[in-house]
């Protein structure tokens, strides 16, 4: 099996995301590749290559710079077509989900989504697909070559250790008429007053269980000390504690953070169905029998005020390191 | 001037659960897909009060016109259907080629679609049919502008944000804080009966059986399992030193 | 203390003159239609399908009606959303309805009930009595009314009529002393009434004839009894109704009722009502708990004791290796004969089923009353127009026809069986019986009967033997409402009018009974009394407040349940 690993940066700094693809495509087997696009990356191919990619295709050029994917999906359409890639993988971004489906259709090649894993079975690729709020795992596979996949962020772990001095491939393209329409003229960065709570990694929400409007402190100090966004119950929006806008359930927003830190918080079907596909969740409530247990990683019995200030303190302690 | 819209008619209620086997309950009814009321709210407001045409697209069942309706009643001029046996269980490749099929009939200078099907997460198809309208293509749109020939986009990133400009024709997906979709009034409703709604088959867009479908698929679905419980789930009385063992935990998920 | 307190001792802030006004839109922007009805339930619905069979025989009537000769308002998403009942329907008005037009298989009903069984429960046993004469339903059929409803909605669609859901109808539209159509309520205001940026006012909806068919607590045909005086001998009481739809292994073959147990049969407590199980073809089930809402316990929570129903030896083993897919709650207009309205109909205003009170309550039956209303209606409203002009006394004629049909022999014949049940169900039962074996000749006496809000409360400690909820039997309110397919916007102003300070005790009977956990006691004011905390989004328009001291107006169309197997 060959496989191609897209491989995606920002500045100089490659996506956590996409290393842990490039793992997990290592761990598979075969033969192993990734790809780098931009301006100034084929510094960073050494990089891509302790991950486990035997050969790194390097599209080093100044019209590749800014972040569109359509230019991507040339010189990827291109790679995947010499080396006669059997798989491409990607890990999602709003980049790399542009440029999956792209190349899916310039390929002609099967695209599965949203996948958490992906699995050799009777000698077939298989992805794995929560679907439904994560309710079921539904099985997928392709009927092409290539196939290509999209996993969902933080599916995997980047692990380096793989590989050695890789084969560095430069790859030149002539862009599609239409992959040159679209033009950067701007960017802004995140200003940093914190994360809004759709895309914050950390979430740190308050229920009712902190007992009082004033004591969203301990919310909003945990919050700060992760890098993190509070988010606030229906229950306490209601009684205006918190705003409307961050309030997270199923008349609130959704949202799937990597952690998420629920205080106070009993977990009831609405709250959950907005918080459910969290990728670790951590809760603190006073009552044992309260149903966001059922469905915290880690739960604690126990007081929001007592706990909360020291697990503050603990996790400043620990950055400050 | 014209703009076209991709809507999806997906079950309604998507965040609601069966409550007993928590899975989506898909034995109601159908509406149209909240993010698609996004596109449709900037068609119109691109429009404004000039005589640009709006034309909402979808392809599925025949019910998908109650969709198309509530589009149309929020203002939209026009609806096309694309409603056909043989397109049921396409997926993104086919479904794409049907819309851009479509699409290419349309001849449209903007092209939107909203930023996610609440019933199935795929965020992307746009590229796809982009791809195959030989087309710019702009997603996570968060502002829209119009200007002459070309539109400038405000494209919301991991990172921030990149102001993208592109001469039209182009395919713009929006996100859904780019605006606050109308509610249709009541003569919007009311007259949306009488605008222009044609369903079309497979064959009136020229689609070979072979190109839609579960026929056209490239992607199957080969099981349904139940996913991993959350894995090795602890709950703690708190003895004091819950604190640390929440950093523990944490550390050792290498959250901090 | 809680002996002296009554609900109506703290009225809620609500006039009906604010919901009554004359037409404010530009004249050339009002919506004009032929036939306005509210709501899109079995009653609009049939007037609705009756005015299209009618304009469909008689063009040059419809001719003058303009684009829209037929129009319903419905707030629910859709026809059905919010329509809830048993049901176990007598479908004689349906043949009526739809004559050749469609035969009763036609309809998307569960099979007509084969058998039937009777049960008085006790905490642990049960005992099978043979059927009072009311409760026979050999002939009649198990519908789900929210299914009926959407299924109705088809028809009234194919007839012509034009169907405007997520539309609240606000106020009545009234000039010089005729009612002109309705208001329909403003869409997209915040929390504090603050326009939203996609703020969209409501319109006036002008018609030749109004016909109100909203069901029970109908927020307008409330104020139309106000505004023309038209409430009856007797004042609307109120039952409460919660029920639950289950997917079960094995069909349940019978169609069963049950009374006694959870109900407290001793008559200071005021607990009149009884539990039904309907089968659903083979797969499914209906399970429900209705209560008279003159009942006096703080503690008592209809929703509570469905619960502890399904915990019964006999009604477990019903629900074994099941799954409840849906639940609802609605109240059921239970006065019967005696609090039916003066009039149906006032000056271009006419007025049908449930919102009216025609439900018989021996028989635990009010549809088919309600589809015979609405035809009826539809055929007086076809009749003034066809006149050409609909003077005031012109709609007169469907009182006459509502007189001379079975909904008014019927009511009549059981007309004084609600008060009885005052003395205790069970001695209330009996007499019951006898009552209708003698078609009403058994004198008894009548009793003034006593809106449900003037029962002085009192407290036991009814609700520590509600059962914990496990997630499987029994479930809490919360995610009951989540099973309601509840998501109304949370940001949008409180649609529930009550007295925000109140005692202790009537706040906590309003959280009690409240099946969509919309009321919470608040901090004490330090006066004797506390602050009710409200969750209004959570409300499912049940109307249980309106009986009990409140009231309920209608929140932003499109709000609510989305029922569509209740």
């Amino acid at each position: 099996m060959s496989t191609l690993v897209f491989v995606e940066h920002h500045g100089s700094e490659l996506q956590k995301g996409s290393l842990g693809v490039l793992t997990k495509a290592h761990t598979l087997g075969g033969d192993v590749a990734a790809v780098l696009v931009g301006h100034g990356v084929r510094a960073l191919a050494a990089e891509v290559a302790t991950y486990g990619a035997k050969t790194v295709y390097v599209a080093e050029d100044d019209t590749l710079e800014p972040p569109l994917p359509q230019a991507r999906v040339d010189v990827l359409a291109k790679v995947v077509r010499d080396g006669g890639y059997e798989t491409v993988l990607f890990a999602n971004s709003v980049l790399a989900a542009d440029i999956a489906a792209g190349l899916a259709a310039r390929l002609e090649a099967g695209l599965n989504w949203d996948l958490a894993d992906v699995v050799m079975q009777d000698g077939a690729l298989v992805g794995k697909r929560a679907a439904l709020q994560d309710s079921v795992y539904v099985d997928v596979g392709w009927r092409s070559t290539p196939r290509i996949a999209l996993f969902r962020a933080g599916s995997f772990d980047a692990v380096p250790g793989g590989g050695g001095e890789p084969k560095v491939v430069d790859v030149a393209v002539e862009l599609e008429e239409h992959s040159r329409g679209a033009k950067v003229v701007g960017q802004e960065l995140e200003e940093s007053t914190g994360p809004s709570i759709e895309d914050a990694d950390v979430i740190v929400a308050g229920g009712r269980g902190l007992g009082a409007p004033e004591n969203f402190t301990l919310a909003e100090d945990l919050a700060r000390a992760l890098g993190g966004a509070v988010g606030a119950t229906r229950a306490v929006v209601d009684a205006g504690w918190y705003p409307y806008a961050a309030q997270i359930g199923q008349t609130g927003k959704t949202v799937s953070p990597k952690l998420y830190v629920a205080l106070g918080i009993s977990g009831a079907i609405q709250h959950k169905v907005g918080m459910q596909s969290s990728n670790v969740i951590v809760a603190i409530n006073k009552d044992a029998n309260a149903p966001i247990f059922e469905f915290s990683d880690f739960g604690v019995v126990g007081d929001v005020h007592a706990i909360v200030p020291k697990l503050t303190e603990l996790v400043k302690q620990r950055k400050g390191e | 001037m014209k703009i076209a819209v991709c809507v999806k008619h997906v079950p309604e209620g998507s965040a609601r659960l069966d409550p007993g086997s928590m899975r989506l309950d898909r034995s109601g009814e159908g509406t149209l897909n909240r993010f698609d009321a996004n596109a449709v709210e900037e068609a119109l407001r691109i429009k404004g009060d000039g005589d640009a045409e709006v034309v909402v697209l979808s392809m599925g069942p025949e019910r998908a016109t109650e969709s198309l309706r509530k589009a149309l009643a929020m203002g939209a001029d026009r609806a096309v259907l694309i409603s056909d046996a043989g397109a049921s269980g396409s997926d993104l490749v086919a479904t794409s080629r049907v819309l851009a099929k479509a699409l290419e009939r349309e001849a449209a200078d903007l092209v939107l679609f909203g930023q996610q099907a609440s019933d199935g997460d795929g965020a992307m198809l746009w590229a796809a049919v982009a791809e195959r309208l030989r087309l710019p293509v702009i997603s996570q749109a968060a502002d829209v502008t119009l200007d002459g020939g070309s539109v400038r986009v405000k494209r919301q990133t991991e990172f921030g944000y990149d102001v993208i400009e592109a001469a039209l024709p182009v395919v713009v997906a929006v996100s859904d804080a780019i605006n606050e979709p109308r509610y249709p009034s009541l003569k919007g409703i009311m007259g949306a009966k009488k605008k222009p709604q044609d369903v079309l088959s497979l064959a009136e867009i020229g689609i070979d059986a072979a190109e839609a479908g579960a026929a056209g698929s490239l992607t199957e679905v080969l099981a349904l399992s139940a996913p991993p419980g959350r894995g090795g789930s602890q709950k703690i009385e708190d003895d004091g030193n819950a604190a640390q063992a929440i950093v523990d935990f944490l550390a050792e998920k290498r959250l901090i | 203390m809680t002996g002296q307190t009554r609900p109506d001792s703290f009225p809620p802030p609500f006039a009906a003159r604010e919901f009554v006004a004359e037409p404010t839109d530009p004249v050339d922007e009002r919506i004009e239609v032929g036939v306005l009805i509210v709501g899109a339930g079995p009653a609009g619905l049939a007037c609705a399908i009756r005015l299209g069979q009618l304009l469909e025989e008689h063009p040059d009537v419809a001719e003058p009606l303009g684009d829209v000769p037929v129009a319903v308002v419905e707030k629910g998403k859709q026809p059905g959303s919010h329509l809830l009942s048993g049901a176990v329907v007598n479908p004689r008005a349906l043949r009526r309805l739809f004559g050749d037009r469609y035969r009763l298989e036609d309809l998307p009903s569960y099979g007509p009930v084969r058998h039937e069984a009777v049960y008085v429960l006790t905490r642990r046993g049960s005992l099978r009595i043979p059927p009072p004469p009311t409760m026979r339903n050999h002939g009649n059929m198990v519908f789900s009314v929210s299914r009926l409803g959407r299924w109705l909605g088809e028809r009234a669609e194919e007839g012509g009529a034009m169907i405007l859901p997520e539309t609240a109808a606000l106020k009545l539209l009234v000039a010089h002393g005729r009612v002109v159509g309705v208001r329909t309520g403003d869409k997209g205001r915040g929390r504090d009434g603050e326009e939203l940026g996609n703020f969209e006012a409501g319109s006036d909806l002008v018609a030749k004839v109004t016909v109100l068919a909203e069901g029970t607590q109908g927020h307008l045909t409330g104020v139309a009894f106000d505004h023309f005086g038209l409430h009856g001998a007797e004042p609307q009481v109120w039952e409460l109704g919660v029920k639950e739809v289950w997917k079960v292994p094995r069909p349940l073959r019978h169609v069963i009722h049950t009374m006694g147990w959870p109900l407290r049969t001793a008559a200071r407590y005021r607990e009149f009502g009884g539990s039904f199980v309907y089968p659903m073809g083979d797969g499914m089930l209906t399970i429900g708990m209705v209560v008279g809402l003159d009942y006096r316990d703080v503690e008592l929570s209809v929703h509570d004791l469905l619960q502890e129903l399904k915990t019964h030896p006999k009604i477990r083993g019903l629900l074994e290796g099941g799954e409840r897919v849906a639940w609802g709650a609605k109240t059921i207009p239970s006065g019967g004969f005696h609090s039916l309205p003066k009039r149906l109909h006032a000056p271009g205003l006419l007025m049908c089923g449930d919102g009216v009170g025609m439900v018989n309550i021996p028989t635990l039956k009010g549809v088919h009353y309600a589809i015979e209303s609405g035809r009826l209606a539809g055929e007086a409203a076809f009749a003034a127009l066809r006149r050409g002009a609909t003077p005031a006394t012109a709609l007169g004629s469907y009182d006459d026809a509502v007189r001379s049909s079975f909904i008014w022999s019927d009511l009549h014949e059981v007309r004084d069986i609600r008060q009885v049940f005052g003395r205790g169900f069970f001695v209330g039962g009996a007499l019951a019986s006898a009552m209708t074996v003698s078609k009403g000749r058994i004198e008894i006496g009548k009793l003034p009967a006593e809106p449900d809000a003037e029962q002085p409360l009192l407290r036991t400690n009814r609700a520590v033997r509600y059962p914990v909820p496990d997630g499987t039997l029994t479930f809490d309110k919360l995610s009951s409402v989540f099973a309601s397919g509840n998501k109304t916007r949370d940001d949008q102003p409180n649609h529930i009018r009550i007295e925000r300070n109140v005692p202790r005790d009537l706040a906590e009977l309003w959280m009690r009974m409240c099946p969509a956990h919309v009321y919470e006691v608040g901090a004490d004011d330090g006066d004797g009394t506390v602050t009710v905390q409200l969750a209004p989004s959570n409300c499912v328009q049940c109307g249980a407040i309106t009986a009990k001291g409140g009231r309920l107006t209608p929140p932003e169309g499109g709000s609510g349940p989305e029922y569509t197997l209740t």
